[in-house]
């Protein structure tokens, strides 16, 4: 498989402590060892919790491009949180971009303290739609807490991108990747939540 | 685990702006790192730390950073390499000693890198540390990619031996925390012995005679930079606009170009070394074009010393047309982006450009508009700062003399937003929340009533609060300081300081205990764990009620993060819905309107509160606030 534009773009963005850093950083590794030049640009800093946070990957075979990707100009929208989704689209989705969602919400402290509201989630899914090219969801947040700890929600989603084929990934990929990068007693635990996400993710239409 | 100790020539890998320097330095045969933490630079050190046994070096979380330039000069003066990293407000701290460093100059290669942070992403300031080259004297890189960051590095070691100077590296966030393919070079594998030669002499004393010797230095830097590979041009040999830029504009303006499609008509003539600028290479490249755009973070200073050099000759090479912050064509405060830079190139060449298409855009925007909340920054599920400040808003309000909070840098920064309810009135520099203190404490003769308290963390304090805490007792202060020890840089990831028993390397060291230095300091110190609210408040209370002089103290619980990594969750806890009167409860939802920890939701259709079992970390905080005791806690 290759990337079907030069640079591809893609976007994980969620909530500050959703796991992010480590999942566009996992991400990156698979697509450098098989010769992709890539670049990862973060938003973090004082958004260590709470925050809206964004990772751009430019995948491209031959540029190393800015660690920001220009307005409209994301390919693969992958979005731990449904309204992290759309805030992203707003800027950097165009009727070319794919869109992979994490349907569970996590509520701003303005919506906790009743200065806001959540909307109904299957609204936003409905916004994603028409404004995606195509668009697979999931609870991840959930197959994670099944799984005891919230802290595998970013990996299932990983094996969901595996899943839906956008990108040249694989499974091998991921488990050569994570075996560098965590401590090898989680190895199991990411390998499931790897493979609960590449089974549960839908297409929606 | 980590990439950057493997001796593996020609292999490429994805590294961290901030790795790709660590692995610069390595490959430059570095033997003593030091540094203060501080965002975008704390990974240079942190990298290094992890191989420090591993390669034979000495890697130090020093006190602060002018200790920190410190320890690695005297590596320089005993021959070995030096390499000390920090952020732009640390160069403040170090400034002092840099600026008689370069007087005396140095002898074994110094490197002194210095991260910057447009748009203060994680800063106080946005202030541009490159100004502080042309301050000192001192030659300065600026790298713009992830490569060069490697490349720089090592060649910065070459150049500072070869001056006797130490040399600036400026990076800035984008380079710093982005990440991208470095390819490695081999590891030297050589054990230099360090020696202190007696011959030798490094004082900054006689300053004018040792001026005059740094400026020829200078122009000696000035003579290297114009053969450096750091710069170059790429474009049309009679461009109709040549873009100047360094660092990460590089980027960003090769992303116009082809944003634009304008490679045939638009050049980028790319500076790596800023400082001297090599000005028979820059003036070359000046007789390419008549208009000439700037494009760098955050202040105009390639911009302006390139004009400076155009003045010194303008005879030769005619009228020209200037284009940057000087002209608003490009922003001067804030970060840039490639937005900003393809909008810039496209007013000066006039090329249509659409990013995409217009209905989308305004589809895009109403949806956001409708739909999206706000979300503010706040502390995490569990942190102790949040219980802290809770404790400092109820404690005020019943004191009720209108006292006021001084804040520092850390963290708990975030008390002034509401998730610390708001309470913290000022923010400057590491440690001015003590110092602003000990004025405010001297302000009772004039009839200043208010109860003053300040906030310091942990590592700030070591760096910067003890000599306004020294000071306080010496000149008689009236004030509170309260340490908030969460025993870690917590904002910076988690570095260990002279107060938490380990180094950099993850040794065992002495504990330098708080409480005994402030006692030291003469001041009255009590010690308290914030998730006891009561006990909390009551304490608070009675120290500001009763005594007076210094008073400290130390709020005690560690970072909720740093728990989170070592030990199991405390408790299981749940929000009894039969026992939660919702809005019914009178106590205008205390748990979510007004402590409002993210791990508590408000479910609306019942009207009651609920924890999110995916955020809260089982503090248990919160069940001490619930008027109802509808918020129940288990051991877990
Ligand atoms: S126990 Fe309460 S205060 Fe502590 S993290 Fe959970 S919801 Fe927040």
């Amino acid at each position: 498989m290759f990337i079907s534009r030069d640079p591809f773009n893609v976007i994980i963005g969620g909530v500050g402590g959703q796991g992010n850093v480590l999942a566009s950083q996992i991400l990156g590794e698979m697509l450098v060892s098989q010769g992709y030049v890539i670049t990862i640009g973060e938003t973090y800093g004082a958004s260590q919790r709470g925050g809206a946070v964004m990772s751009h990957l430019r995948i491209s075979t031959k540029d190393q491009f800015s660690p920001l990707i220009p307005e409209g100009q994301c390919d693969l929208l992958i979005a731990l949180e449904p309204v992290e989704g759309l805030r992203i689209l707003d800027h950097y989705g165009s009727p070319r971009v794919m869109t992979l969602v994490n349907t569970r919400p996590i509520h701003p402290m303005d919506v906790i303290s009743g200065n806001a509201e959540y909307p109904e989630v299957s609204k936003v899914i409905a916004k994603i739609k028409e404004l995606s090219r195509r668009v697979w969801t999931l609870n991840a947040t959930e197959v994670a807490l099944e799984m005891g700890d919230p802290i595998f929600s970013n990996i299932v989603m990983l094996g969901a991108l595996c899943a839906i084929e956008v990108l040249p990934i694989n499974q091998q990929g991921f488990e050569l990747v994570i075996k560098d990068l965590l401590p090898s007693r989680t190895m199991d635990e990411n390998m499931k939540a790897f493979n609960r996400g590449r089974e549960v993710v839908q297409e929606f239409y | 685990m980590s990439s950057i100790s493997q001796n593996a020539p020609g292999k490429t890998v994805l590294l961290m702006g901030n790795e790709a320097i660590a692995r610069g330095a390595l490959e430059a045969g570095v033997k003593v790192c030091a540094a203060y933490p501080g965002n975008p630079s704390s990974e240079i050190i942190g990298t290094l730390a992890k191989v420090a046994d591993e390669l034979g070096l000495h890697v130090e979380w020093s006190v602060n950073e002018k200790v920190a330039l410190e320890v690695a000069t005297a590596a320089s003066f005993a021959g070995l390499r030096g390499l000390c990293a920090m952020k732009q407000n640390g160069l403040n701290v170090a400034s002092d000693f840099l600026l008689n460093l370069n007087l005396s100059g140095c002898r074994g290669g110094l490197v002194l890198v210095v991260a910057d942070d447009p748009a203060g992403v994680s800063s106080s300031n946005e202030e541009d540390s490159r100004i502080f080259a042309k301050l000192g004297d001192l030659p300065l890189l600026e790298p713009a990619n992830f490569q060069e960051a490697k490349e720089m590095t090592k060649s910065a070691f070459e150049i500072s031996e070869q001056l006797g100077l130490p040399v600036l590296i400026r990076s800035v966030t984008r380079v710093s925390h982005a990440r991208g393919n470095v390819c490695l070079d081999e590891l030297p594998q050589s054990r230099p012995k360090p020696r202190f030669e007696n011959s030798l002499r490094f004082h900054a004393l006689p300053a004018v005679l040792n001026h005059k010797l740094l400026h020829e230095k200078l122009d000696r830097a000035k003579q290297m930079f114009e053969e450096s590979p750091f710069n170059f041009y790429r474009g049309p040999e009679k461009p109709e606009l040549m873009v100047a830029t360094s660092g990460s504009g590089w980027m960003y303006s090769l992303e116009a170009m082809i944003n634009l499609n304008v490679q045939e008509r638009v050049g980028v003539l790319k500076l790596g070394t800023t400082w001297p600028l090599p000005e028979s290479y820059v003036l070359e490249h000046l007789k390419k074009a008549d208009r000439i755009l700037f494009i760098e973070e955050v202040d105009p200073f390639l911009e302006n010393n390139v004009k400076e050099i155009y003045a010194q000759n303008c005879l030769f090479l005619g009228l020209k047309a200037f284009f940057g912050k000087a002209s608003k064509h490009i922003p001067d405060v804030g970060e840039l982006n490639p937005e900003i830079v393809t909008h810039a190139i496209q007013n000066l060449i006039q090329v249509p450009y659409e990013p995409r298409p217009a209905d989308y855009a305004l589809r895009a925007h109403e949806a956001a508009a409708e739909l999206i909340p706000a979300r503010a920054l706040s502390f995490c599920p569990g942190c102790p700062h949040r219980a802290t400040y809770w404790a400092v808003k109820i404690a005020l309000a019943l004191d009720g003399r209108d006292g006021f909070v001084l804040g520092d840098i850390g963290c708990y920064s975030l008390g002034m937003g509401p998730s610390g309810f708001g309470q913290m009135r000022t923010l400057h520099a590491m440690g001015s929340g003590t110092g602003l203190a000990c004025g405010f404490g001297q302000l009772n003769r004039f009839g200043l009533e208010q109860p003053v308290i300040a906030v310091c963390g942990d590592s700030t304090f070591y760096h910067a609060a003890m000599p306004a805490l020294a000071n306080a007792y010496y000149n008689g202060a009236d004030f509170l300081l309260l340490l908030l020890d969460n025993s870690a840089t917590a904002m910076t990831g988690f570095q260990p300081h002279p107060g938490t028993g380990s180094t950099a390397t993850g040794k065992e060291a002495p504990v330098i205990d708080l409480k005994a230095i402030c006692e030291v300091f003469g001041a009255h110190v009590e010690v308290v764990d914030p998730f006891d609210v009561a006990a909390t408040v009551e304490t608070l209370l009675r120290l500001l009620q009763e005594e007076k002089g210094v008073k400290v103290l130390i709020l005690k619980r560690e970072c909720a993060l740093v728990s989170a990594k070592h030990q199991k969750r405390l408790y299981q806890v749940e929000v009894e819905q039969e026992h939660c009167l919702g809005e019914t409860c009178g106590c205008n939802r205390f748990c979510t309107r007004i402590f409002k920890c993210p791990g508590l939701m408000w479910d609306k259709a019942a009207g009651k509160a609920r924890i999110d079992e995916a955020i809260c970390t089982g503090c248990g905080v919160c069940t001490r606030i619930c008027p109802a005791s509808a918020i129940r806690k288990e051991k877990a």
